[in-house]
């Protein structure tokens, strides 16, 4: 088991690591990737069983041009940076990204002054190619925009990324260049040692000279451990709720279409994602809850609603699944990157709410800056940049196909039909570095079950092949959580319990 | 590869499409993409498919076994675990095609005939809110979790939807030991037969609650309840009528969606009432070449009819191969548009008491039957439409009897289960003691439709039968 493999082999020596990162995010992958161009020893605890399991999995899948952030901000700098890094990252690490172009939209005569106002300060953080158009312009390029939307602010820069995709793809990459992760791992306590930190978990401890904190919506309990009163933070969860819908509806936006704010409040977005689904969303609601990422009826119909402000006929009737995230909202209105000035070491990467995603490369460029500015440490000579992901059968040409299936059988073996996912991805999804425990983290590295029956169809045969491969039994494969999210509750002839059952 | 006839498909519409093509003398190929014929019927291991094919109550697996001997007979050629993903219209059809031994390859064929049957609804085109749990399961996934898989997906269970499969996982769950909580049912009548609210839910004490909806799913890790509450006229909830229902697994049965992406991209059109391609009277798409039947058509209730609109397909489609083959011209057929819904909606006499009122479980129809007690003890049966519904009201009234399907564990076979059923009705109150003694059961391996697994089950005379073939699994 590959996945396990890295934890057993970090947990037999209790040496000095030269950094600890907390949270197998988008953000402490990203840096861990960076920092495994070192010779560092580097360890990543996540308290879930898989990496982007928080906030990065549950987000717009947008890379954001970059006009929306203050000038001068880290928000505004690193989203331009960021922005200009995807692509090249995508085709190093191999996921699924494409600059598809956004909108923002107005819906009134005044909104154009305001859509200069953006572009003003799109320009001012650099970002490229910003231009207004009006109606006419628009409807040539977005048929289906919607009756009352009068012009809009294009940003041929914007793209679209697979969140998941690129999570997992820093991760492996950063596993493979030596990182070691570890997961259901939570940071209970950290304390200062003599050169560096103790941090304690519900899985042993361990000592590190650094330690970076992008333990997204926790950030603030991490950050507390060691800052002392006068320096706490506070973050803020702040809800987004979003639908997306069946490939069909794909095509009914091809850019980005943000929407200007108006009298209903902050306006939602109208995407297509990168694998061809339309996603409509988030809705903003801070709450308490850490976990709270529940959807409500009400925040679904608002999300419905002021879609159809951007789009004529938003497709309800294709709607196959909805979900909430959690934005990490710092009290600052920016990003919290850098080291705590009461704890020399440590590294806050914290308030990751948008444009956090967009961010992630130049993020781990940043952080691991600050890092090697610390310890000093020499070049990885074994360092290896390229990665490749999992093939898919459903995107390749029929040369391809014909290749893998020729490699491997299992590759004519269709387990997920709405989304064309076979065992041989399957199989891989599971024995890669870093591979899939869950039924959740097969649907994200290579998507079955992410299609239009959600998962009723091969539910059955990913937990047959999951429980194979891992060497357990059916029913002790989980959704999520190892642990937790149980699928099946048993086998059918454990006994009867007997209240309840009598006939008449 | 080429043939005069691919059919998309080897379940009840494929097979009997397949038969009548056979019949008109064309060469047939079928298209299934699990490791055997029967479909979705495989799974369906209760009782009450065949009274108009057969004449006689059969279980799922037992009518795809008939229609399974006579593909066998004919010697219809099958690809097993081949899956299409591509399907082409025109003279002729093209078919991409891929399997573990084979590959990738193509098929071309005189003409298609698509029976790819349906998919469900799935929690998030119901858009309930919640936490996204484990534990929340479509009834047909379920189904095949419990009777093919061997595994429970939950113990205290809440089905959302009163559709037949809905009913039907509500008496498995049940007879598996699970608790049902309730079913939930939008409409003000339930969506399922009216003999399938008696022997599914009436015997088990399940309640059926018309007029209500689920609308949150509480737990976060796994479902630990959900809301309950009532909807008005429009169908939108009352507030203030929440009720918190604590359990475990929430089964949706809310729906079934012709699976048509397949005939979509071959660029037939989809009807939108009925959601499956728009056909003309002899079953042709607007695709050329390609003719559909079945639940990708438009979705049936039963078994029977599917099986008798695929024979017209098939010979429609055998007869439009024999014409191209003579080089005829393509003829435009007129448009037609099957029944929505098929069959009307079961409504439940109001202040039924079960003394008096009856709801015959003898075939779909489902008469009322009124039964009282003269004064000599005797009984005065009326309402009935058959002599089945006679007999079954007396049993009724003195000591009710039905019927039991299960299945058992099967050992060293290339299946984990095999079907199970009572050769005939058993007393009711036997239910539970036939169940323990089916569960407890463990068979080797290999077993044939109508094997005598259990005789005298629960001291009752009746034998517990076979109904499914497991074959010894191979020696790897």
């Amino acid at each position: 088991m590959y996945g396990r493999f890295a934890n057993r082999r970090l947990r037999k020596g209790n040496r000095m690591l030269d950094v600890l990162i907390i949270g197998a995010g988008v953000s402490g992958c990203a840096i861990a990737r960076e920092l495994s161009r070192k010779k560092l020893n580097i360890a990543v605890v996540e308290k879930n069983s898989d990496v982007c399991e928080g906030t990065s999995k549950a987000n717009s899948g947008i890379v954001h041009a970059g006009f929306d952030a203050e000038p001068g901000t880290l928000k505004a700098r690193l989203n331009v940076r960021g922005s200009r890094l995807m692509k090249a990252l995508s085709e190093e690490l191999d996921f699924a990204y494409r600059q598809n172009g956004s909108l923002v939209l107005g819906f009134e005569e005044r909104d154009r002054a305001k859509l200069e106002e953006l572009r003003g300060r799109g320009i001012q953080n650099g970002v490229e190619g910003l231009r207004i158009l009006d109606r006419k312009e628009l409807i040539s390029m977005e048929p289906q925009i919607g009756e009352k939307v009068t012009s809009a602010l294009y940003a041929p820069t914007g793209a679209i990324v697979c969140p998941f995709g690129l999570t997992i793809a820093l991760a492996e990459n950063a596993a493979v260049n030596g990182v070691s992760f570890h997961f259901q791992t939570q940071v209970k306590e950290i304390r200062k040692t003599e050169n560096g930190y103790e941090a304690l978990t519900d899985r042993g401890r361990f000592l590190t000279k650094t330690v970076v904190n992008a333990a997204g919506v926790y950030a603030d309990e991490i950050h507390n451990m060691v800052s002392g009163d006068g320096g706490r933070i506070r973050i803020v969860p702040r809800k987004g709720e979003y639908l997306l819908c069946d490939k069909k509806s794909g095509n009914l936006a091809s850019h980005t279409l943000f929407q200007l704010p108006t009298t209903l409040g902050k306006g939602v977005l109208v995407t297509p994602t990168v694998h061809g689904n339309l996603l409509l969303g988030p809705t903003a609601e801070d709450i308490l809850d850490k976990e709270g990422v529940f959807t409500s009826a009400q925040g679904l119909s608002r999300v419905m609603e002021k879609a159809s402000l951007s789009i004529k006929d938003v497709p309800a009737g294709e709607v196959i699944t909805s979900f909430a995230g959690l934005r990490a909202k710092g009290e600052t209105g920016d990003f919290l990157i850098g080291e705590v000035k009461e704890a020399p070491g440590f590294f806050d990467v914290a308030g990751m709410e948008s444009p956090g995603l967009s961010c992630a490369p130049a993020v781990g460029e940043s952080v691991a800056e600050m890092v090697c500015g610390f310890l000093k440490p020499c070049d990885n000579p074994d360092f290896v940049a390229v990665r490749k992901g999992i093939p898919s059968m459903a995107l390749a040409s029929k040369q391809e196909r014909q290749r893998l299936i020729s490699e491997d059988p299992a590759y004519a073996n269709v387990i997920c039909r709405c989304e064309m996912v076979t065992e041989g991805e399957i199989l891989a999804a599971i024995r890669r570095p870093l591979g899939a425990t869950t039924t959740d983290g097969i649907k994200r590295r290579v998507r079955a079950g992410m299609g239009r029956c959600q998962a009723g169809f091969c539910t059955p045969r990913v937990l047959e092949i999951l429980a194979r491969e891992l060497g357990i039994e059916e029913e002790q494969v989980c959704k999520a959580r190892e642990g937790s999210y149980y699928l099946l509750q048993g086998k059918v002839r454990e006994p009867f319990r007997k209240e309840g059952r009598d006939s008449r | 590869m080429r043939t005069e006839l691919a059919i998309i498909g080897g379940g009840p519409a494929g097979m009997a499409a397949a038969l009548s093509a056979h019949e008109e003398g064309v060469s047939v190929l079928i298209l299934e993409r699990d490791r055997e014929l029967g479909g979705i019927l495989n799974q369906c291991i209760h009782n009450g498919f065949g009274l108009h094919t057969f004449g006689e109550e059969l279980t799922g697996p037992e009518y795809a076994d008939r229609f399974v001997k006579k593909v066998r007979q004919a010697r219809i050629p099958c690809l097993l675990n081949t899956i299409v993903i591509d399907v082409r219209g025109g003279n002729p059809c093209r078919i991409t095609a891929m399997n573990r031994q084979q590959g990738l390859f193509e098929i071309e064929a005189g003409a298609v005939v698509l029976a790819m049957g349906c998919r469900e609804r799935p929690r998030g085109a119901m858009n309930i809110p919640g936490f996204r749990p484990s534990g929340i399961y479509c009834a047909g996934t379920a189904q095949r979790l419990v009777n093919i898989e061997g595994r429970m997906p939950g113990r205290e269970v809440v089905v959302l939807g009163s559709g037949d499969i809905g009913l039907i996982m509500a008496r498995r769950m049940s007879l598996q030991g699970a608790k049902v909580k309730l079913v939930a049912e939008i409409m003000p009548y339930s969506g399922g037969l009216k003999r399938n609210i008696v022997q599914c839910l009436d015997d088990f004490g399940i309640p059926l609650r018309l007029g209500h909806t689920v609308s949150e799913i509480h737990g976060k890790d796994r479902v630990e309840a959900v809301t309950l509450v009532r909807v008005d006229e429009n169908l939108k909830p009352i507030a203030g009528t929440e009720e918190f229902i604590a359990c475990d697994t929430l089964l949706l049965s809310c729906g079934l969606i012709p699976e048509n992406e397949l005939s979509e991209s071959a660029g037939a059109r989809i009807d939108s009432v009925t959601h499956g391609p728009v056909v003309n009277d002899r079953l042709e798409t607007t695709a050329e070449g390609i003719f559909a039947c079945g639940n990708v058509l438009h979705v049936h209730d039963l078994v029977d009819n599917v099986s008798k609109e695929a024979q017209s397909a098939g010979v429609f489609a055998a007869s439009y191969v024999k014409e191209r083959m003579a080089g005829r011209e393509r003829q435009w057929g007129q448009a037609v548009r099957p029944k929505i819904p098929e069959k009307t909606k079961s409504v439940l006499p109001k202040g039924r008491d079960a003394g008096k009122t009856l709801i015959c479980i003898g075939c779909p129809v489902g008469c009322l039957i009124t039964a009282q007690r003269n004064s000599d003890g005797s009984l005065a049966i009326s309402g009935n439409t058959c002599k089945k519904g006679e007999a079954y009201a007396r049993n009724e009234m003195t000591d009710p009897k039905r019927g039991v399907t299960s299945f058992m564990t099967a050992e060293d076979g290339d299946c984990r289960t095999v079907s199970v059923k009572t050769k005939g009705e058993i007393p009711r109150d036997k239910i539970w003691q036939c169940m323990e003694e089916i569960r407890a059961k463990t068979v080797k391996a290999p077993v044939k439709v109508g094997d005598v697994l259990i005789a005298n089950v629960a001291g009752t005379g009746v034998d517990v039968t076979a109904t499914s073939n497991v074959r010894r699994k191979k020696e790897v």
